[in-house]
C-alpha cells in the first residue's frame, strides 16, 4: 500500500485532520459522518485517506444513520467512528445509548460550536457536556476525553479507541471549534510506539460462551459478527446470553456491570495535567480551548506572586472526584473556567463538597475566555474578597 | 397418532436448527402472521447454500423486530427504524457476509423512512423482509404508513385519514433490484421470492401482508386469524413483472402480489471500488486482527 | 421471466409401481397457539382440533386418519409457532 496508515513526522494541521490521524494510527477503517460545521474536516480528511489504506468512508444521510452505521461496523470487527457537532450530536443520542447497552466500541468526535441549536455554528463553545453526559435517556456511565490541542486530538484519538475497545462502549472525544480549526505543529510517533489496544476475545468454545458474562473487571470478551459464535445483540436488557430479559432483577444486574466496569475502573481512566499543585492556593480548574487560557492566567499569577494552581482535565467524564476533593481541602477558592452557562463548574462544586469556595469564569459562547478575565478572578480570589 | 410426547427416534423440527428453540414458543399473538413469515425466512436460510457463520440478521422495534431474537445467527435487534443503516455498516465492515434486514411496516417506512430509501439508492448488499401487518402492533395498534384510509386503529378511532404507502413501488422507485410482495398464506411462494432475493445482489426487498389479530383484525372487525389470513389471500391477485406503479396494495379492493423488479445493478460496493481505483485483495485487508500488528 | 421447472417424467411401466407417499404428522403440542391455520389449510383434512390442553390451555391438532396424509408439509410450513411437521411414513420406526 503506497499511501501509510501512520504518518510518522511532523505535521502542520488542523485539530479536525489529526482527529483523523489518530484514529487511522488507532487502527480506525470506518468512518460514516455527516457534513457539520466544524467537524466537517475530520469527514474530509477521512474521505481522502480511509480509500488509501482500505478502509470504507460512507456519507449517511444523516447523524442518526452515521451513529447506527457505525456500531454496526464496529460489530463487524472494524475500529469505527464518526465526527459532529452539537446538532449532530444531539441526533446522535439514542444510538449512543445502543451503543452502551450493547457495549459496542466506537469513537464519536463533538467538535463543539455555540448553541443553544443551530447557535454560532462557526465559533466555539463547550456547552454540550452534560449533553455528553446525560444526553441518552436511561442511567449508564460514559468516558469522555478533552483535547486542547491539534497534538491532543491526535493523542486522545488514538487513547479513545484504545478505551472503547477496552472497556467496550463509545468513548467521546468533546473537542470544540477552536481546537478543531486551530492549525500547529502536530508529531506522529512511528507506527511501534503507538500503543494500540484491541477488544477482548472469547476464549472459550462457541457452547460456553455467554456474550455478555464479564471477567472479574466487569468487561465481557467480544466475539464479533462471523466468528461463528452466533451472538444475539439487543438493546433491550439482556442476561449474559445476551436475550432480552424483562425484569427489575436483570436491570439492576445489567445496570451494575454496566455503570460499575466504568466507575471502579476510573483511576486508569481518569487522567490530568497538574500545574503547582503542592503549593497551589487558588486553583482554576478547566478543560478544552479554556485549558490553555487558564494555562495563561496562572503563569500570569504566578509572575505576580500569587499562589494559583491549575487542574487540567484530560479526562472529563469520568470527573476526578478524589483529586478536587483533596485539593478543595487546601485550596482557598476552586475556579472553573468553561465556555458555557457553568456545567463543569456544578461537578466541581459537588467534589468540593463545601471545602472552598467555586467560582466560575465563562462566557455562553462564541469567542475563547480571555486570559486576563482568569487572571483578575484568581486576583480577586487570592485577595480573600468573595 | 404420533405427537411429541410418543415419538420415538423422530427427527426434530427441520426448522429447529435454526432457532433458539430455549426461547421457543415466542412472543407473537396467536394466528399472528410473523411466525409463518420467520419459517420461510429460516427455510430459505437453510437452503441459501451460505454458511451460517456467514449470515446475520439486523432488526428493528416492533413486533417483527423481536425476530432477531428467535433465530440462531448473528442477530443484532437494533434501535426503532435504524436496521437499515446499522446493517449498512455490518455489511461494509463484513463485505462476504449475507445480511437480511427483517422489520415491519412501521419501523421501516415511518421513523426508518429516510433510511430505506437512501439505502436503496445506494443499492446496499442487502435483504429486508417487510411484514406488513398494517398498524403498529407491538404498542397495542396504532396508525402506520401502511394503514388503509379509514381503518380503525388506536389512534385513528374515527377511521385513517391517511393514504398508505405503496411500499413495493416506494421501494422500485429508490432503486431496489428485487422487489416482491406476497400475503402470509402463499408460503410457497414467499420462500422462492425469499431466496430470490437473498441470493440477489443488491437492495431486495419483500413484502408480506400479514394477520395481525389482535390489534388491527379486532378493531376492524376482521374476524379470527385464520379469516384474515385467508381474506388477504382472497384479495391476492398474483401479477408478477408488472409496474410497480400498478401493483395496488388496497384490502377493500385487490393486493396485487407476485414479483415486481428483478434487475441488474453496481451495488455500493461495486461503485466505491472501481471509484476509488482499489483492487480488493489489499482493500479487503482492513480488519484490525487481520493485520500483523 | 419465471423459469419453468422440468418435472421428471414417470416411464409408463413404472406407473402402476409408483408408491402413494405417505406422510405422518407430528405435533409438539406445547408450542401451539391454537390458531387453525393447520387445520383449516391442511389440502386432505387430516387434522382436527383435539380435546386435549397443552400447557397453555390451547387445543393443540390432532390427526383424524394419517393414511390420508400425503407428507406436503404445508401444515409444517404455514405454522407460525413451529408446533408441526411430517415426515416421511418409512422414515419411522414400525410402531407396536
Amino acid at each position: 500500500m503506497s499511501a501509510k496508515e501512520v504518518k510518522t513526522g511532523i505535521h502542520f494541521i488542523n485539530g479536525d485532520e489529526a482527529c483523523c490521524e489518530g484514529a487511522l494510527a488507532a487502527g480506525c477503517r470506518f468512518f460514516a459522518g455527516y457534513p457539520i460545521t466544524p467537524a466537517t474536516e475530520v469527514a474530509e480528511s477521512m474521505s481522502r485517506r480511509l480509500p488509501e489504506i482500505g478502509g470504507i468512508y460512507i456519507q449517511m444521510e444523516d447523524e442518526i444513520a452515521s451513529m447506527a452505521a457505525i456500531l454496526g461496523a464496529s460489530w463487524g470487527g472494524v475500529k469505527s467512528m464518526t465526527s459532529t457537532s452539537g446538532p449532530g450530536f444531539s441526533l446522535m443520542m439514542e444510538n449512543i445509548g445502543l451503543g452502551i447497552c450493547t457495549e459496542t466500541p466506537c469513537v464519536v468526535c463533538n467538535v463543539q460550536r455555540a448553541g443553544p441549536s443551530t447557535g454560532l455554528p462557526t465559533l466555539v463553545a463547550q456547552g454540550d457536556m452534560m449533553q455528553a453526559r446525560w444526553g441518552s435517556h436511561g442511567h449508564y456511565e460514559i468516558i469522555a476525553l478533552s483535547p486542547s490541542s491539534p497534538q491532543e486530538m491526535f493523542d486522545f484519538t488514538i487513547r479513545a479507541f484504545n478505551l472503547s475497545e477496552y472497556y467496550r462502549l463509545p468513548v467521546i472525544l468533546l473537542a470544540d471549534e477552536t481546537i478543531g480549526h486551530m492549525t500547529e505543529r502536530v508529531v506522529v510517533p512511528p507506527e511501534e510506539e503507538i500503543e494500540i489496544v484491541n477488544r477482548r476475545k472469547p476464549a472459550v468454545s462457541r457452547e460456553e460462551y455467554l456474550p455478555y458474562e464479564a471477567d472479574p473487571d466487569g468487561i465481557a470478551p467480544m466475539a464479533n459478527c462471523g466468528d461463528g459464535y452466533r451472538i444475539h445483540v439487543t438493546g433491550l436488557t439482556h442476561d449474559e446470553r445476551g436475550y432480552p430479559a424483562m425484569d427489575a432483577k436483570a436491570q439492576e444486574k445489567m445496570v451494575t456491570r454496566l455503570v460499575d466496569k466504568i466507575r471502579n475502573n476510573r483511576d486508569k481512566i481518569i487522567s490530568t495535567k497538574n500545574l503547582f499543585l503542592d503549593d497551589a492556593e487558588v486553583v482554576v480548574v478547566s478543560y478544552g480551548i479554556s485549558a490553555r487560557s487558564s494555562m495563561q492566567a496562572v503563569q500570569d499569577a504566578r509572575r505576580e506572586g500569587i499562589k494559583a494552581g491549575l487542574i487540567k482535565l484530560d479526562t472529563v467524564w469520568p470527573f476526578p472526584e478524589d483529586l478536587i476533593r483533596a485539593v478543595a481541602a487546601s485550596s482557598k477558592t476552586m475556579i472553573m473556567a468553561e465556555i458555557n452557562g457553568g456545567q463543569m463548574v456544578l461537578e466541581l462544586e459537588r467534589a468540593a463538597c463545601g471545602a472552598c469556595p467555586v467560582r466560575l469564569v465563562s462566557n455562553y459562547g462564541g469567542a475563547i475566555l480571555h486570559p486576563g478575565l482568569i487572571l483578575s478572578s484568581i486576583a480577586k480570589a487570592a485577595k480573600g474578597k468573595l | 397418532m404420533i405427537t411429541a410426547k410418543t415419538a420415538k427416534n423422530l427427527p426434530p423440527h427441520p426448522m429447529d436448527s435454526l432457532l433458539r428453540t430455549e426461547r421457543i414458543p415466542h412472543i407473537w399473538c396467536p394466528g399472528c402472521g410473523i411466525g409463518t413469515v420467520f419459517s420461510a425466512v429460516i427455510h430459505s436460510v437453510k437452503n441459501s447454500g451460505w454458511d451460517p457463520n456467514n449470515i446475520a440478521m439486523v432488526s428493528g422495534i416492533g413486533c417483527t423486530g423481536r425476530m432477531a431474537g428467535y433465530i440462531r445467527l448473528d442477530s443484532f435487534h437494533t434501535t426503532h427504524g435504524r436496521a437499515l443503516p446499522f446493517a449498512t455498516g455490518l455489511k461494509l465492515a463484513k463485505p462476504d457476509t449475507k445480511i437480511i434486514v427483517v422489520s415491519g411496516d412501521g419501523d421501516l417506512f415511518a421513523i426508518g423512512g429516510n433510511h430505506f430509501i437512501h439505502a436503496a439508492r445506494r443499492n446496499m448488499d442487502l435483504t429486508v423482509i417487510c411484514v406488513n401487518n398494517l398498524n403498529y402492533g407491538m404498542t397495542g395498534g396504532q396508525q402506520g404508513p401502511s394503514t388503509p384510509l379509514g381503518a380503525k386503529t388506536t389512534t385513528t378511532v374515527n377511521g385513517s385519514p391517511e393514504e398508505p404507502f405503496n411500499f413495493c413501488y416506494l421501494a422500485a422507485a429508490c432503486g431496489a433490484t428485487y422487489v416482491a410482495r406476497w400475503t402470509a398464506m402463499q408460503v410457497r411462494s414467499l420462500r422462492s421470492s425469499i431466496s430470490e432475493a437473498l441470493d440477489k445482489r443488491g437492495f431486495s426487498f419483500v413484502e408480506v401482508i400479514t394477520p395481525c389479530p389482535s390489534s388491527f383484525g379486532r378493531r376492524n372487525r376482521m374476524g379470527t386469524a385464520l379469516e384474515m389470513l385467508k381474506f388477504y389471500h382472497g384479495r391476492s391477485v398474483i401479477r408478477s413483472d408488472i409496474d410497480p406503479r400498478d401493483a395496488s396494495m388496497d384490502i377493500d379492493r385487490e393486493i396485487v402480489v407476485g414479483k415486481f423488479v428483478d434487475i441488474e445493478r453496481p451495488t455500493f460496493m461495486d461503485h466505491y471500488e472501481k471509484v476509488n481505483r482499489l483492487n480488493s485483495p489489499q482493500w479487503r485487508a482492513m480488519h484490525p486482527d487481520q493485520k500483523a500488528r | 421471466m419465471q423459469k419453468t421447472k422440468k418435472y421428471p417424467i414417470t416411464p409408463p411401466d413404472e406407473i402402476g409401481r409408483r408408491k402413494k407417499k405417505m406422510g405422518q404428522v407430528v405435533v409438539i403440542e406445547d408450542r401451539c397457539k391454537g390458531c387453525g391455520f393447520c387445520i383449516a389449510n391442511c389440502p386432505r383434512q387430516v387434522l382436527r382440533v383435539s380435546s386435549a390442553f397443552n400447557k397453555k390451555g390451547y387445543h393443540p391438532p390432532e390427526v383424524i386418519d394419517t393414511t390420508r396424509c400425503v407428507n406436503c408439509h404445508f401444515c409444517e410450513i404455514l405454522c407460525p409457532e413451529f408446533a408441526i411437521y411430517s415426515v416421511e411414513y418409512d422414515d419411522l420406526e414400525e410402531q407396536d
